[in-house]
């Protein structure tokens, strides 16, 4: 029977639609790919022309990466600078969110105590505040109240961590109220404390569902640019590449050239996470209460 | 290459601080007297999080909603912010523009991510078609900007055009065309982006509720004489209503607070600023943070509703199950 609903569905007009949508998805990603390996006068100036005149002129070069990539002089890109950035923000991010969002699930779900479940309720609303919402406030309580200095790390962490933890929880919570109480109870007996519990049990069942959220959230905290804009103060020493390659993109000039080899060092490192890690992230995506 | 030390450095430092943090919470509730031992835990292990979200979240929207009521100086002004955003015409652009995203992002998006979805069902290489479509979601908002930056290229009418589209203008004897400068149709255009985006978004979730509809219902409106359409139409379409609902109302919610497309392909020039992008704008460009946060708040009150209803349909679809 299954072979012959697949015959049935998969028509010759449905697959040549199906690939027709599949190249025209691809088409701008390659482009982009292919521009940032010719040479600058192919891209700008008087002999420029488009791509794919690539595959006949055949001129391909690395300069455009080398000279995106080192620093010369305050004109420059300078991107591995602000490359290292993103990895030092990301990082952190990404544990603190995974830890202190699965002590509260693991509460919400195992703990015992009044109001729990009115309060996981009001955790969850806490997603529909638009980020939009919380900037001005969180950037007068950093600079004012905390005084946190402005050319550090610490206001992108703690801000993106924030951000972070209200569907932290939520998918967590999902995963971790589904482990069988027998575990719980029978390590409980043999006189595990809470913390044992938590570190040797429920952190070591809940991996997958710990590696959606983190690639979740690394994806998110690398591609971001409205946070970073707001709280970075967009010097070298703390802002993100998303932030930088707004930057240079923005500002028309000789050096436009270098924008495609730019994006490219940006956005290669979520396309290897993703391409390497798009079981887990799927996975995520079903299971943030969408499947139902 | 001597900046890679310092800054591991603060990482380090960071990540050191907080398992000290973390280590300290565990020590306490170990060594709590069993008495409150309970107790202890609930609150040590819900605390960091806590505190982080009241001071993150809850009382920024508090703030926000009344700095939405005040002038430049900080002194109230009634709804003077809002009546700004309803009569001032470039205000009315940006509310207009932001209507027109959220209606076309989510039914475009899920249009195609539904089409391409029933089209790859079950054929031949289907991951890898997959992965191609679903691959902008892993790009950021300002790679996307740049790649399309790239695609709408254009050049005067009688040299090389580099950019795709206006190629095949050129091609078919049409003249080249500034896409991202003519108003109004500048805003369609940065709207594709944005679709090119979710639309693999859209695929993943319903082909996957696809795949659950059972194919014995299938087959029976087959055996009954239904064509390939009707199939879709009365047995398909029906069986993943509530993941279309999900689809239509997760990509309405992104559409709404999408920012960084604007910023980065026009900056909220030529007509095409939304409510996300002018907010950012008059708060932290203009010196006006009341209207920013009037925006702000706007755009939390265009949020609700939809959330609302979203959780209502999931609540529905869980009783059922």
């Amino acid at each position: 029977m299954m072979r012959r609903v697949k015959t049935k569905l998969t028509s010759k007009w449905a697959t040549a639609a199906a690939i027709i949508i599949a190249v025209v998805w691809s088409v701008p990603t390659f482009g982009l790919f292919v521009t940032s390996f010719r040479p600058a006068a192919k891209q700008v100036g008087p002999r420029s022309d488009g791509w794919w005149n690539a595959f006949t002129d055949w001129q391909f070069t690395f300069k455009n990466y080398a000279d995106v990539l080192t620093p010369a002089g305050s004109q420059s890109a300078n991107l591995s600078q602000y490359f290292v950035n993103s990895i030092a923000i990301v990082i952190p991010v990404t544990i603190f969110v995974l830890v202190l969002a699965s002590m509260a699930a693991y509460v919400f779900a195992w703990g015992k105590f009044k109001g729990r479940d009115g309060l996981f309720i009001f955790v969850f609303a806490l997603q529909i505040i638009p980020l939009q919402m919380a900037l001005i406030p969180l950037l007068q309580f950093f600079t004012q109240t905390l005084q946190l200095p402005a050319g550090s790390y610490a206001q992108l962490w703690i801000a993106h961590t924030m951000f972070g933890l209200p569907l932290g929880i939520f998918l967590l919570h999902n995963f971790i109220s589904e482990i069988p109480g027998e575990v719980i109870e029978a390590a409980r007996v043999d006189g595990a404390g809470h913390s044992t519990i938590f570190w040797r049990i429920i952190l070591p069942l809940s991996v997958p569902a710990l590696a959606s959220l983190a690639i979740f959230q690394f994806l998110w905290v690398w591609n971001d640019l409205l946070v970073a804009l707001v709280f970075s103060g967009g010097t070298a020493d703390v802002a993100p590449i998303t932030q930088r390659l707004a930057e240079i993109s923005g500002t028309r000039g000789a050096r436009d050239y270098l924008n495609p080899a730019a994006a490219f060092v940006s956005i290669i490192v979520p396309l290897l996470v993703f391409f390497g890690l798009q079981r887990y992230f799927v996975r995520g995506l079903l299971s943030g209460g969408l499947k139902g | 290459m001597e900046f890679i030390g310092e800054k591991l450095l603060q990482v380090v430092i960071a990540l050191a601080i907080f398992a000290a943090v973390i280590g300290l919470i565990m020590l306490l509730v170990d060594r709590a007297p069993k008495s409150v031992k309970d107790k202890v835990t609930v609150a040590g292990f819900l605390a960091p999080a806590a505190i982080l979200m009241l001071v993150g979240l809850v009382y920024p929207a508090i703030r926000t909603s009344m700095l939405a009521f005040t002038d430049a100086g900080g002194n109230a002004n009634g709804f003077d912010n809002f009546v700004w955003m309803f009569t001032q015409p470039e205000a009315l652009t940006t509310l207009r523009n932001t209507v027109i995203w959220t209606v076309l992002v989510p039914l475009l998006s899920t249009s195609f991510g539904l089409a391409y979805a029933v089209f790859i069902d079950k054929a031949r290489g289907e991951k890898v078609l997959k992965s191609l479509v679903f691959m902008p979601m892993a790009i950021s908002f300002v790679g996307a900007g740049i790649i399309w930056k790239l695609v709408y290229d254009y050049r005067g009418p009688n040299i090389e055009q580099t950019g795709v589209i206006n190629f095949f203008r050129v091609a078919l004897g049409m003249d080249p065309k500034q896409f991202l400068l003519d108003a109004p149709e500048n805003t369609i255009f940065l709207i594709i982006v944005m679709v090119w985006i979710q639309t693999g978004f859209a695929m993943v979730i319903l082909s996957a509720a696809i795949k659950g509809v059972p194919v014995e219902l299938i087959e029976a409106a087959r055996l009954d004489g239904a064509n390939a359409w009707q199939q879709f139409r009365n047995v398909t379409v029906p069986g993943i209503r509530g993941a279309l609902v999900v689809v239509l109302t997760t990509i309405t919610i992104a559409t709404l607070k999408v920012f960084d497309i604007v910023r980065t392909m026009t900056a909220g020039n030529y007509d095409t600023s939304v409510v996300a992008n002018e907010m950012y704008t008059q708060a932290f460009r203009a010196g006006e943070p009341g209207r920013g946060a009037a925006l702000a708040l706007i755009l939390f009150l265009m949020v609700l509703p939809i959330v609302v209803y979203n959780a209502r349909v999931l609540r529905k679809q869980r009783e059922i199950h």
